[in-house]
């Protein structure tokens, strides 16, 4: 009968297949809503809270079971260590046996985690049966009294080959549950690489995972643009032979092109349109215009002789943040779009560029030239305190906000090559995202949610 | 019997003198003769003095054809000459690169010298159209570089425009940084590379 329903299942469409059973049959996730004085994401001195993630259990003995059992725990481990909000305890410490104690709190003793220091909890069990994957996922506060101590239960079921997409679902409630805001593990990144002997679009998962070559044009591709729903990526390509400006959907084949005299170069989607600023050039002066997502000028945005460049959108589209050399030097400005007011934002240093306005809205990460080095940093969209968050390592560039604003990815040649190396937003954890032949640079975090 | 000895005799007489007529007679024929013939091969003697002047004519002719093959050796010379030069204006024309300053689109000296250049030859090779590169060294952004790339370019169009080169025949690509003449990472290739270059379309 088992088989029946299995087989019925592999009919539906594959959208549907992804069996997704948030029941709440423990608790109401709507209780975590209070919850997310956890972790202040907008704190520098962000304390990483001590969890403790035990191998999942089993019920069926089969060697196939326990080593995803282990994939699957290990996976969590590291999703929810990417954010840099959680110290990993050593499973070699635990004082339980996992195998041995059943995973809800009726039957955990939360002394034998405090004791380890252990502050969070998460315990799972998963099941196979027909490639069909039944797994259950709990986040405890181990300090809390038994009444409130289970912060997260979920059960999903769904193919085995979804299990990474099971996980991510766990880790978007944790972190939702956490710190009151989306997680980031649907997101995914763009980035240029040269692996393919030309530069071309990659697009991998928010972790690294999975790069996959989006772009096959075999000349310069350059500064992949994502749009706010994820559906769109405009880039700058030399298709023809000279820098024009192509619009794509993700998933369909259609899209526009914007191919006037000049150049036709760095597209910012503003947010909640379907609508892009880019520089063009046809004028004999690079000006940045309003484009509709079909490549039709909306409106000139700047107006002023030399190089404005590189636009970034504030989360609610009211200002963009550009490049301009206006002063002689490229710095960084702020327009308020429906004033016309523009104002300058960098004063420090005489080169400034590649401004990435927060999600949050508040800040502003750009590369700055000190001493021939480039850097990262961060400044207050009111223009105070800039904060160098890359030191004495190599070029640091292209910095992008991770969409809940917690990260920032940027390119670095640290280590010799140009590579995607990820940070928190106040510069720690600075790590490498992703080994891959060639070199990487540009990389852009998409919004969210991403269609596949 | 006697008259025998008569026959005989008038014989051995008559046989050498006929011997000796016969002689004689050699020595007149040899004259006779081409008396005779002269008449006759007129027409030989004169084929002879014919072929004698043609030959002389096709010697004319052959030191003519050589000359004639000199002077078109010259000539060709002269016009490879002519296109070697002219080969090597163009060819000029295409390797020499107008260099900047860092973060820089205006023209230095030595590129308004070497633009000036560019003219004469643009005033010179009216028919050709030509594409002005602009290019940027490896460091800073590689968007701000593209719009940079893109003003050094603008640059050197104005400026032959200025000079009179009509602005339909000059068209601009900026390539930013992704195009280096040199792949170092130092200042005489960045230099190198901060260059407006020129193809003839």
């Amino acid at each position: 009968m088992f088989m029946k329903r299995v087989n019925k299942l592999r009919a539906w469409p594959a959208y549907i297949i992804f069996l997704v059973m948030t029941a709440c049959f423990l608790i109401c996730p709507a209780l975590c809503l209070s919850e997310y004085d956890y972790v202040d994401i907008n704190s520098p001195f962000l304390r990483k809270i001590p969890i403790a993630i035990p191998l999942f259990k089993t019920t069926a003995k089969s060697r196939a079971e326990k080593r995803l059992s282990e994939k699957a725990s290990d996976l969590l481990s590291e999703t929810l260590e990417f954010t840099g909000y959680f110290k990993m305890l050593d499973r070699d410490a635990f004082l339980v046996d996992p195998e041995k104690s059943d995973i809800t709190a009726l039957s955990i003793n939360f002394q034998n985690w405090t004791s380890i220091g252990a502050e969070l909890l998460i315990t799972g069990s998963l099941q196979v049966k027909d490639d069909i994957l039944d797994m259950k996922l709990m986040l405890y506060d181990t300090f809390k009294s038994s009444k409130s101590r289970l912060l997260v239960g979920k059960r999903y079921r769904g193919w085995i080959n979804d299990q990474r997409k099971m996980i991510h679902r766990f880790c978007n409630d944790v972190i939702f549950c956490l710190t009151g805001k989306k997680g980031i593990f649907d997101s995914k990144i763009a980035f240029i690489s040269t692996g393919s002997g030309n530069k071309e679009i990659y697009i991998c998962e928010f972790d690294g995972y999975n790069p996959t070559q989006k772009t096959h044009n075999k000349n310069i591709t350059l500064s992949p643009a994502w749009s706010y729903d994820g559906k769109w990526i405009a880039y700058t390509a030399y298709k023809k032979g000279r820098p024009d400006l192509y619009i794509e959907h993700l998933k369909e084949k259609r899209g526009f092109v914007v191919e006037k005299k000049g150049i036709n170069v760095t597209p910012a989607w503003v947010p909640g349109k379907f609508a892009l600023a880019a520089t063009l050039s046809f004028s004999g002066d690079p000006e940045i215009y309003m484009l509709t997502g079909t490549g039709k000028i909306i409106k000139k945005l700047t107006n002023k002789r030399g190089i404005d460049v590189s636009p970034s959108w504030s989360p609610d589209g009211k200002k963009m943040a550009f490049v301009s050399n206006r002063s002689g030097t490229p710095q960084i400005y702020i327009k308020d779009i429906d004033s016309g007011n523009v104002k300058r934002l960098t004063f420090q240093g005489r080169y400034n560029t590649s401004p990435s306005w927060s999600p949050n809205g508040d800040k502003i990460a750009y590369c700055g030239a000190e001493n021939g080095a480039f850097n990262i940093y961060v400044i207050g969209i009111d223009g105070n305190d800039p904060l160098q968050l890359t030191f004495n390592e190599g070029d640091n560039e292209s910095p992008s906000w991770s969409p809940d604003g917690s990260l920032i990815a940027f390119s670095s040649n640290r280590e010799g090559h140009h590579r995607i190396y990820v940070m928190s937003a106040y510069g720690t954890d600075q790590r490498s995202l992703l080994a891959l032949p060639g070199e990487q640079t540009n990389p852009r975090w998409s919004p969210g949610t991403v269609s596949n | 019997m006697r008259k025998k000895l008569w026959i005989s005799l008038v014989l051995l007489l008559v046989i050498p003198g006929l011997l000796c007529i016969a002689s004689c007679a050699k020595k007149v024929l040899k004259v006779e003769p081409a008396e005779v013939v002269s008449a006759e091969d007129e027409a030989a003697i004169k084929a002879a003095a014919e072929a004698a002047e043609r030959a002389k004519q096709e010697e004319l002719a052959k030191q003519r054809a050589i000359e004639e093959q000199r002077l078109k050796e010259e000539q060709r010379l002269k016009g490879e000459q002519a296109m070697r030069k002219k080969i090597a204006a163009r060819n000029m024309f295409i390797n020499e690169n107008i260099h900047f300053d860092f973060d820089k689109y205006n023209l230095l000296p030595l590129a308004r010298k070497i633009l000036k250049r560019k003219a004469d030859w643009l005033w010179n090779n009216s028919d050709v159209s030509v594409i002005i590169e602009g290019h940027c060294d490896e460091r800073g952004a590689n968007e701000y570089n593209l719009a940079l790339g893109d003003r050094r370019a603008e640059s050197a169009r104005a400026y032959l425009i200025n000079l009179g080169i009509a602005g339909s025949r000059l068209t601009t690509v900026s390539y930013g940084e992704e195009r280096p003449v040199d792949p170092g990472h130092n200042e005489t290739a960045w230099a190198k590379n901060r260059r407006a270059h020129f193809t003839i379309e």
